[in-house]
This record gives C-alpha cells, structure tokens and sequence, in this order.
C-alpha cells in the first residue's frame, strides 16, 4: 500500500485530445509543484482530484488516497482539502460558522467551540470566531481559510495559486506557515502556481507543464 | 410550461371548427368561422390589434433605445432607472385606471389647466379615452412597456462592454446617440429581440389594459374574444375560438413581419453606418429621449397618485385640483371585501410562485450539477407562453378544463398561473443565480458537504436577495394576471385584478381607487420585504452587501 496522493496515468482530455497528463506519487508531507502557462490546465487537474471536472473534460487514468482509489469518489466524500487564490470564506456565517461548517460532525457545542478557539489561537487569531469575515484584513482571511480546511481533517492538500493574490511579505509568511502545517501534518501536497517563488519555497518536486494541444 | 400552450391551442382549434361535445356540438364545420366573417366589427377590431400592438411596442423601443443612447452612464440616467424598476411591478390595470384618471375630460391635467389656460369650467365633452384609434390605450401600453424594455436592455448591455465601444466612436469623431447607435445597438438588440417579441405579442392581445382604455365599440380583438368566450350561449364560444385562432395567426403574421422589418433597418442601418456620417442630431434626440422616460415614469406615479386621492375623495367639484373633502367612506364601503379579495390573491400567488421558485431552483440546479446550461433554443421554450397570445390559448385550456371537469376552485387558477409567473421567476433568477462563483461549492464540497448541503447552507443563503427578488417578480406577475383568473377561475375566483377591471365599466372612480390602490401595493410590498430582508438578515455580514 502507497501512502499519500497517487495520480497514476492521468490524461485529461478536451474535446477529445489530451491536454495534460501526470503520473506521480506524493509522499505525506511532501510538496509537488506543478508550473506551467496559463491555460494550460493546471486547475482542470485539480478539478480532476477533487471530483469537479467540468463535463467540457474527460479524465483517465486514477487517483490515490492512502492505496485507496478514490477516482469515482464523490468530491464530498474524497478528504481533500483544497486553497484557492481567493479566500473564499462563506460571506453568510461568521469566522466560527465558517470552521464549524468544514468540522466533521460530533462533540457536543462546547468541545466544538473549544476546538476553534484553539485553531484560531494557533494561527493568532485567537477571539475572532464572532467576527463576519468581510471585516477581515487579507492575511487574517486567508489565515482562516487554511484553518477552516484543516479542521475538516483533509488527507491530502491541493493550493490552486493560492498565494497569488496576497502581498510579497504576507505572501511568504502564509506559504511557510502552509508548507510548515502540511510537514507536520504528514499530508501530500499538490500545488498549481506560475510562480518560480512559490515552487522554490516549496522544495519538493516540480514538473512543467507543456502545451499538448497544437493551436 | 410547454404542456398548457400546447394543450390550450389545441383546445382553441376543435371548437373553431365546430367540436364542443360538452355542448353537444360535433365538427367539423366551418360555421364558427362564417358567424365571425358575419360580425361587422371584425375589420376594425383586427385593425385596432394590429396598430394598437405595432405602434405600442415601436414607440417604447423607440423611447428606450434614446434614453440608453443619450444617457446611459450618466446621474440622470441611474436616477431614471431607479425611478422605473419599481414602476415595472405596477400591474397594467392599475397603471391604466392611474393613465385614465390623469387624461380624462374630468381628470387630473384638464383640472391642472382649467379654466385658467382652457376656458373650461366643466369637463370638455370629448372622448379622449377609449377613443377610437386606441391611442389611448396605446399610451397605457408604453408607459408600462418603457420600464420593462429599459431594464431588459440595461441587463442585456452588462454583456456587450457599450463603454469601451462607445469610447472608440467618441474618439473616432462621433456624437454619443450615433455613436451609441451604430456600436452598441446592433449588439444589445440583438439580445433584447425575445423581449422584444413579448411585448408585441403582449400589447396586440392584452385585454384588461384595452378594457379600460381601449375602444369600445368595436373594441380590440381580444376583447371580443373574451366577451364570446364568457357568453352563456355555448354556440358564442365556438365564434371565439375562432377568433382565437385568427388572433394567434394575427400575432405570427406581426412577428413575421417584424422580423423582416428587423432585416430592413439592418440593411439601412449597416448603409448608415458605412456612410461614416457623424450625425448632428444628438441633442434632439437625448432631449426627446429624457423627455419621454420621464414622462412615461410621471404618468404611472401621478397615475397612482390620483388612485390615491380618488379612493379618499369626497365631493369633488371641477376644475378643483383637489376634492373638496376628504373621506373614508369609499374605504369603508369598499376596503373590507377589497382586503378579503387582497387574501385570495395572495393565496394563489402565494401558491403560484412557491411552486414556480421550485421548480426554477430544482432546473438551475441540476443544471449546476449536470454542468451544462440550456442554450437559446431553452430560452425560446421558456419564453414560448410570453410569446404566444393568451386569449389565443386560455380559452382552448378553459374549455379543456371544463370538459374534464376540472374547472372549479383555485387550483386550476394557480396552475394557469405558474405558466406565466414560471417563466418571469426564471429570467429573474437565472442569471444571479449562474454568475455565483462555483469555487464556493469545489470549497464546501471539499470540506465534506454534500451537494444538497451545499444548496441549502451555503448557495441559497449567499443568494438570498436575488432569490427574494424573484419571488417578488413571481408574485407582481401573479397579481397582474387577468385574463389567467377571469377564464380559468370562471368567474368563481376573483383577485384584485379581476374585481379593478370589472369595476371599469361602472365609472364608480373611488372604488377603483380603493381596488387600483391595493392591487399595485399587493405588487409592491413583496419588492419591499425583498429589499428589507436581506438587510436585516444580513446586517452583521458585509459581504453580502456589495
């Protein structure tokens, strides 16, 4: 049994014609960057993983979690946390709501409660969790958004440029604190981005992505 | 929404040629026919349809297309806008009984000028409405037609980027109106032609709003059909199918010509534009345009208005601007049994639009799921019971009904309805609804929720103000149906509307006001609560207020 995220002989298709194919393993807590130029369907690949392939695609081949194949998963079933470049925060519920909602379900009201607060103090963001999420700076939302993601207890992690649109400062800062939570944690992590930074902060593998499609 | 269409056509066609067996008549024969060639009246009333229908519809788009070409983008504009989206949920009738009390020989602008600047010291004895050409009643028509075709341009020209195009023909020498004419026209007419065509078949069909202005003697097609369709004589049914039919062939004649004239103006209009002409005449028609938006606003607000002070008159001698008295007795003779036809129509809109809110969610969602949107010919499917006259299948659905035996009580009213509220709720929905950011759903999906806790935690509360505004279209579009209460309900139901245009006949001009006056707040307080309640519910989450 393989431990982490397997994509084995994926092949994307468009209208009949591949657009990408990736054969590789991630091991827990290690990083596969995936560069390449825009449209040339690095989201549609994260689609694939997480079960949201738009019907315009076709995706062959399979899709690993823990030696378990989770290809014809459903997406809410598959354990996959995923980050996009926008935070993405539910704008109806409140910073607690939000985590509370990503939560598996159990534990009476104050364990949950108990578990937020504490997520939200390790990302120093400790009494936020009344606070509406519009009234967040960049930095805190997107501090919230991985933690939401944590908190649903993913196997694996896909960041979809999740970087792209934060500041440099903040930028490193939330990249290493991604990068940092995602060792400790053991989890695969599958990240999508056009920026030569990110895939060097991140160290692990890098594969290009080329145009398979003639235009 | 195609089953009643259809099902009403067919119902329309066997009587025409003779077949009510409920009536212990079997076809087919060409009799019906024969009686309606024998009505005198035909020639005119066909006339009356054809003219009333073309010239309404021209002169809206006429007055729209100035308005977006000389001001769109500019503060008189927005404050335009803001002032007719509400007016597009004041029901026709009511905003017709507003048209009639301001335009009468006795009404609000003969007294405003009289006898100071017309002499007159009792009301003039001219016939200005229901006057013969129907130009009254095309005036009720356009004043309600201008706020629906605006706003349908305005959404259409989200798409169509005018600002840029309009840029590069400011830059290339020409005046805002041509220029707005000649890039931006071609392009957002051509996505408001659907609307377009609703309206022509709206205003050549319509029945309440002719009832009240329109002419009597003869009066439009539609009427007529109506008055044989509810004659106790079986027989005068069969003259109205058809004439039904000759009202639906009407129709697609009009459309098919103004398809062609559609081509013409394209042909004239692509000369126009090679000839590179800059065009001089951009004031007049920025001036004109303003002019008659402002004026087709004014009229429904000093319409509503006259609703207002009629339905709290009493004695009120001309030319007083203002009644001499004001009283509550028309209030309490009328309100009471007004207030318990107000609680009908809202049972049946009520009933009307939840079911049509599910269905259209039940359709945009699965097609979220599904990942695929219907295309144009889903939008002409959807915009095929707007198109189609109504009194061309109504009475064939009523007849239908009847011979089932299915024509009692409100439900078959809700249903007749849900075809006309369905398809406004859609458009109304459709597009908010399509434009939510799906990361939303790949976010919570990953989180663990399922699609269905993604519909209801997460979706449906995001759009909870685009929801509440469809539902506030649905029931505006409810409360206005006339002709869908008066034939299905047979006579044995009655809303507000259908009690304001029967009033119409009878002249009692404070009761109407009663009634006009409660059918445009039974519109209009949905809209509000839509704006309200998001407000309130959302007061702590700016997020949702952008």
């Amino acid at each position: 049994m393989t431990n982490g995220l397997t994509l084995r002989n994926v092949c994307i298709l468009r209208a009949g014609s591949p657009l990408i194919e990736v054969d590789h393993v991630i091991a827990p807590g290690e990083v596969l960057t995936v560069m390449g130029p825009s449209g040339v369907g690095k989201s549609t690949l994260l689609a694939f993983i997480t079960g949201t392939l738009a019907p315009a695609f076709k995706g062959m081949g399979t899709v690993e979690l823990d030696g378990q194949d989770i290809t014809h998963v459903p997406p809410h079933r598959r354990q996959i946390g995923i980050l996009f470049q926008d935070d993405l925060l539910f704008p109806h519920m409140s910073v607690g709501a939000n985590l509370a909602f990503g939560m598996p379900a159990g534990g009476s009201r104050a364990e949950r409660r108990a578990t937020i607060e504490a997520a939200l103090d390790d990302v120093e963001l400790a009494g936020y969790a009344d606070r509406d999420p519009a009234t967040l700076s960049g930095g805190q939302k997107a501090r919230v958004a991985l933690v939401r993601m944590l908190l649903s207890k993913p196997r694996a992690l896909l960041l979809d440029e999740a970087f792209s649109r934060l500041d440099a400062e903040l930028r490193a800062q939330v990249r290493d604190l991604v990068f940092r939570t995602a060792r400790d944690r053991a989890l695969p992590v599958l990240m999508v981005t056009h920026d030569a930074e990110d895939a060097a902060a991140a160290g692990g593998t890098l594969i290009t992505l080329e145009s398979l499609t003639k235009t | 929404m195609l089953g009643p269409v259809i099902a009403g056509l067919y119902g329309t066609v066997l009587p025409a040629f003779g077949h009510l067996p409920a009536a212990g008549l079997t076809g087919p024969t060409l009799d019906p026919f024969r009686s309606l060639f024998d009505w005198g009246g035909l020639g005119a009333a066909v006339r009356l349809s054809v003219t009333t229908g073309v010239l309404a519809t021209g002169l809206s788009l006429l007055i729209v297309s100035f308005i977006v070409a000389g001001w769109s983008g500019t503060r008189s504009f927005r404050v335009l806008e803001r002032l007719l989206s509400p007016l597009l949920s004041v029901p026709h009738a009511a905003a017709a009984f507003g048209l009639a009390f301001l335009i009468v020989p006795s009404g609000w602008l003969a007294r405003m000028t009289s006898p100071w600047l017309t002499g007159w010291d009792r009301p003039p004895d001219v016939l200005i409405v229901q006057d013969p050409l129907g130009l009254a009643m095309v005036a009720g028509l356009v004043v309600k037609e201008v706020p629906f075709l605006l706003l349908m341009m305005i959404a259409a020209m989200g798409q169509a980027q005018p600002r840029r195009s309009l840029l590069v023909a400011q830059a290339l020498g020409y005046g805002r109106v041509t220029g707005w004419l000649k890039t931006v026209f071609p392009r957002v007419y051509a996505q408001i032609r659907l609307p377009v065509y609703v309206v022509i078949g709206y205003s050549m069909s319509v029945v309440d709003v002719a009832v009240i202005l329109g002419p009597s003697t003869p009066p439009t097609l539609s009427v007529q059909i109506v008055k044989w369709m509810s004659d106790p004589d079986l027989a005068m049914r069969l003259t109205g199918a058809a004439a039904a039919l000759l009202q639906f062939a009407l129709v697609v004649g009009v459309l098919v010509a103004w398809w062609l004239g559609e081509r013409v103006v394209a042909a004239l209009g692509r000369r126009w534009i090679a000839s590179g002409r800059r065009g001089q005449t951009d004031t007049p028609g920025r001036v004109l345009g303003l002019w008659f938006g402002a004026l087709s606003a004014l009229s429904i607000l000093l319409g509503l208005a006259s609703l207002l002070v009629w339905s709290f008159a009493a004695r009120w001698t001309f030319p007083n601007v203002l009644p001499d008295g004001f009283t509550l007795r028309s209030w309490d003779r009328h309100g009471p049994s007004a207030i318990a036809t107000m609680g009908e129509t809202f049972v049946i809109a009520g009933a009307a639009v939840g079911l049509a809110l599910v269905l259209v969610l039940g359709c945009l969602e699965a097609e979220h799921r599904g990942g695929r949107q219907f295309g144009q010919r889903g939008l002409l499917l959807l915009y095929l019971p707007l198109l189609v006259p109504q009194t061309a299948f109504l009475p064939g659905l009523q007849t239908m009904l009847l011979s089932i035996g299915a024509d009692m009580g409100q439900m078959p009213v809700v249903f007749a309805h849900l075809v006309f509220v369905l398809p406004y709720v859609f458009l109304s929905l459709g597009d908010p609804w399509r434009s939510w950011d799906a990361r939303n759903a790949t976010v919570a999906q990953a989180l663990g929720a399922s699609p269905w806790r993604v519909f209801w935690a997460v979706r449906l509360p995001m759009l909870t103000r685009p929801v509440l505004t469809a539902l506030a279209v649905g029931v505006a579009v409810s409360v206005g149906q006339y002709l869908a209460t008066l034939l299905i309900g047979g006579g044995r139901v009655s809303t507000l509307t259908t009690e304001a245009v029967a009033l119409s006949s009878g002249g009692d001009r404070r009761a109407i006001g009663v009634y006009g006056l409660l059918q445009t707040l039974a519109a209009l307080v949905p809209f509000t609560v839509a704006l309200i309640v998001p407000t309130i519910l959302w007061r702590n989450r700016r997020g949702l207020h952008d």
